[in-house]
């Protein structure tokens, strides 16, 4: 079947089931927006700003585990979706985004909405094409999926000159890829496997510590079996939250920068410490000195080769799938005789649960002035605990983070490795789209929500009632509390001044807002939001106390067990 | 420390830069980089010369080996290797020099492959030291221009790198 290359290209993305394609029209997109026209299989949604669909893609595949689709055109477009792409990149989510480019003929002579997107993208993809013919199309949107989708995950870009949309040839889809430099290995080295589970089953005070590999693997199921069997106690990552139910009793909390007490101090003091799909991020163990001074054996579980001994000496390496090592552990510990050191894990336990009585999370609720964290823990009362939070970053993430009490993995889905603010809003759209029966809820700051409001419209458009929890304290939250912690109180340009009024201007687009001024109001408007206004999108803005800390905190460069509970530790 | 590292990568039109940016990316040293098709032309063998602890190291090979195109990565200077650099050495050669430069270049066994009656080209391979030994022993003002390939390598005996 002859076609052209436009054709061919969204032919491929019905071959591969793709739902929707989030995008933005312009030259260079031209014919592949016309052969998008002429088929209803692939939806299209028209954002508002090329950064926000690469977003909503990204908050479709986080939430499902499906690829993500953006179409962007050339130059602008796709710088505009760079941010998108990074942000991507940084949590190892599949995406394949689709840029114009202008025609070959023109490439390098500086053309109108010229930019070498191919350069500009590399350091941020997990891999990218420049397709120069259109007989070529067909096998590289064929990889770009496969890569994409396997192995670490990440976005893989595909830059498409106009006139090879243009040029008509053969079209037939691939239907096996193989490619002899990429074979991601799965299976875990079952030797290796063999030593952790020892490890683990002498510990006397093991900790596992997960993060976003376990939610991108799908193998919550795995974790949670594991981690019961085991009976030991167990942390999940910003990345990772979900991945192991947080009101079970073995459930730590989130360590790190922002973590609990407890949660710190039993990564810290592990003589054992099981990481699983986790990366030992600055935000996680902060000081990689102080980390290392206490010394205790590590097993890090990883897809990634670079991702092992990168910031901390590992003991026994697994690379594999995190959900084949977990399956492969929990049969070798079933099938086996040893079983965990009872006494010392009860002495364990004993420890840990002096920590946890600590109870660091608790703040001071008042009636007068609408806490944030109050706002997030109405909202999981009023949810069930079962929506898609989408959080932008910030104070609010944090909050969002803590006190939403994740059950359930790719719930939680926010910008945990580039920290971006705007992701909020169109994190929410894909995830919405993907998910129409659940409840989506994107709980942001004034400051955030701006960098992308212009999305309000898209959601007018394609009827996406998500519901926006605002939490506006008129201040770039973080900013302010880093600068009244460690810049005297200096805040240079943190205040948020000639905000609009925000529930006047989702009204403007078509949707309802709310303002809340009330610590005694959050309930009922949250409820009206999700009852009353269920299919329309509702703008919550809550005023929020100015004032308000993220605690507990560990400071930038200090370690694990130097944390300032709350204010008074100051 | 200093590493010979080699690789088998697509013979694709940005395969270069992806490798040369993750050294830049990553703020990896490379001391030198040589790059050419092998004998099956949808490859190129690269040769990278780079510096760093042990962890640097593994870190650079691991994140090598990351990348789409790569084929294969070998360190080869962690076994008995060979490596050799090309350098083409253009020299003032005139007067009572331009018997003095033939006969270092004889020393070293270099080659002189082109002449004319004020300058030399001297051809010289070897490893680094030698190249370095050879600049060394020749008066630096008689220097006109000095050109290398930067270093290539392979592994002794049996160990191969093929796909």
């Amino acid at each position: 079947m002859v076609l052209s290359g436009a054709e061919i290209l969204i032919r491929c993305l019905q071959e591969e089931k793709v739902e929707y394609v989030f995008g933005y029209p312009g030259g260079s997109v031209l014919f592949i927006y016309d052969a998008l026209f002429q088929q209803e299989q692939v939806r299209h949604v028209l954002v508002r700003h090329e950064q926000a669909a690469v977003h909503a893609a990204d908050g479709f595949a986080r939430s499902t585990q499906k690829v993500g689709v953006a179409l962007v055109t050339s130059g602008p477009g796709a710088t505009n979706a760079v941010t998108g792409i990074a942000t991507a990149y940084c949590d190892s989510i599949p995406m394949v985004i689709i840029s114009g480019q202008v025609p070959t003929g023109a490439i390098g002579q500086d053309a109108f909405q010229e930019v070498d997107t191919v350069g500009i993208t590399r350091p941020c993809v997990k891999h990218n094409f420049l397709v120069k013919d259109a007989r070529d199309i067909a096998l590289t949107m064929k990889k770009a999926f496969y890569l994409a989708s396997t192995g670490r995950p990440g976005p893989v870009l595909v830059d498409i000159p106009k006139d090879v949309s243009m040029q008509r040839c053969e079209f037939e889809y691939p239907k096996e890829i193989s490619m002899r430099s990429y074979n991601p290995v799965t299976r875990g080295h079952s030797g290796q496997i063999k030593k952790a589970v020892q490890l683990l089953l002498e510990a006397r005070r093991p900790m596992i510590y997960t993060g976003g590999g376990v939610v991108l693997s799908n193998a919550a199921e795995q974790l949670t079996k594991l981690t019961r069997l085991l009976g030991y106690p167990i942390t999940n990552t910003l990345m990772g939250l979900g991945g192991y139910p947080f009101s079970d009793r073995q459930y730590l909390g989130m360590p790190g920068m922002h973590g609990t007490f407890e949660a710190n101090m039993a990564m810290h003091y592990s003589d054992v410490l099981l990481a699983v799909g986790a990366r030992f991020d600055d935000r996680v163990i902060g000081s990689p000195d102080h980390f290392a001074e206490e010394p205790r054996k590590i097993i890090h579980v990883d897809i990634d080769p670079s991702s092992i001994s990168k910031r901390v000496r590992v003991d026994v390496p697994i690379v594999g799938d995190v959900r084949e090592v977990l399956d492969e552990m929990i049969r070798q510990i079933e099938s086996g005789e040893a079983r965990p050191n009872r006494e010392a894990l009860a002495e364990w336990w004993k420890q840990v649960e002096e920590w946890r009585s600590r109870k660091c999370m608790v703040y001071k609720n008042s009636d007068e002035i609408i806490k944030p964290q109050f706002v997030v823990q109405k909202l999981w009362e009023v949810t069930g605990g079962d929506a898609i939070i989408t959080s932008d970053v910030g104070q609010h993430q944090m909050w969002a983070a803590q006190y939403y009490g994740f059950d359930k993995p790719r719930r939680w889905l926010n910008s945990g490795g580039l920290g971006t603010m705007g992701v909020g809003m169109p994190y929410a759209m894909g995830a919405k789209l993907a998910n129409p029966d659940m409840q989506v809820a994107c709980v942001t700051g004034e400051a955030s929500i701006q960098m992308n409001i212009q999305e309000l419209s898209t959601c007018k458009q394609f009827r996406l009632p998500i519901k926006i929890c605002n939490l506006n304290n008129r201040y770039l939250g973080m900013v302010r509390q880093w600068q009244e912690l460690f810049h005297g109180g200096r805040y240079s340009e943190s205040y948020m001044d000639s905000l609009p009024d925000f529930a006047k201007l989702a009204e403007s687009y078509g949707h309802v807002g709310i303002r809340i001024d009330k610590p005694a109001d959050v309930e009922g408007a949250l409820r009206e939001a999700f009852t009353t206004h269920k299919d329309e999108l509702v703008f919550l803005d809550f005023q929020v106390d100015q004032t308000e800390n993220v605690y507990p905190m560990v400071q930038g460069g200090k370690g694990l067990t130097e944390m300032i509970l709350s204010a008074e530790d100051l | 420390m200093r590493h010979v590292i080699s690789l088998l990568i697509e013979n694709e039109s940005g395969a270069l830069s992806r490798v040369s940016g993750l050294f830049s990316a990553r703020g990896y040293n490379i001391e030198s980089l040589t790059v050419a098709p092998t004998e099956d032309f949808s490859m190129s063998r690269m040769t990278i010369v780079t510096t760093g602890s042990d962890e640097i190291i593994e870190q650079i090979t691991k994140q090598l080996n990351k990348l789409v195109e790569v084929v294969k990565v070998v360190d080869i200077s962690e076994a008995a290797h060979i490596e050799r650099e090309l350098m083409l050495v253009k020299v003032r050669a005139t007067g009572k020099d331009r018997e003095e430069v033939k006969r270092t270049a004889d020393i070293f066994r270099a080659r002189i492959i082109d002449v004319t009656d004020t300058s030399y080209v001297v051809e010289l391979t070897g490893n680094q030291g030698k190249l370095d030994a050879f600049i060394g022993a020749i008066d630096p003002a008689l220097i006109l221009e000095t050109v290398r390939s930067g270093v290539c390598g392979v592994g002794r005996g049996d160990r191969v790198l093929k796909v």
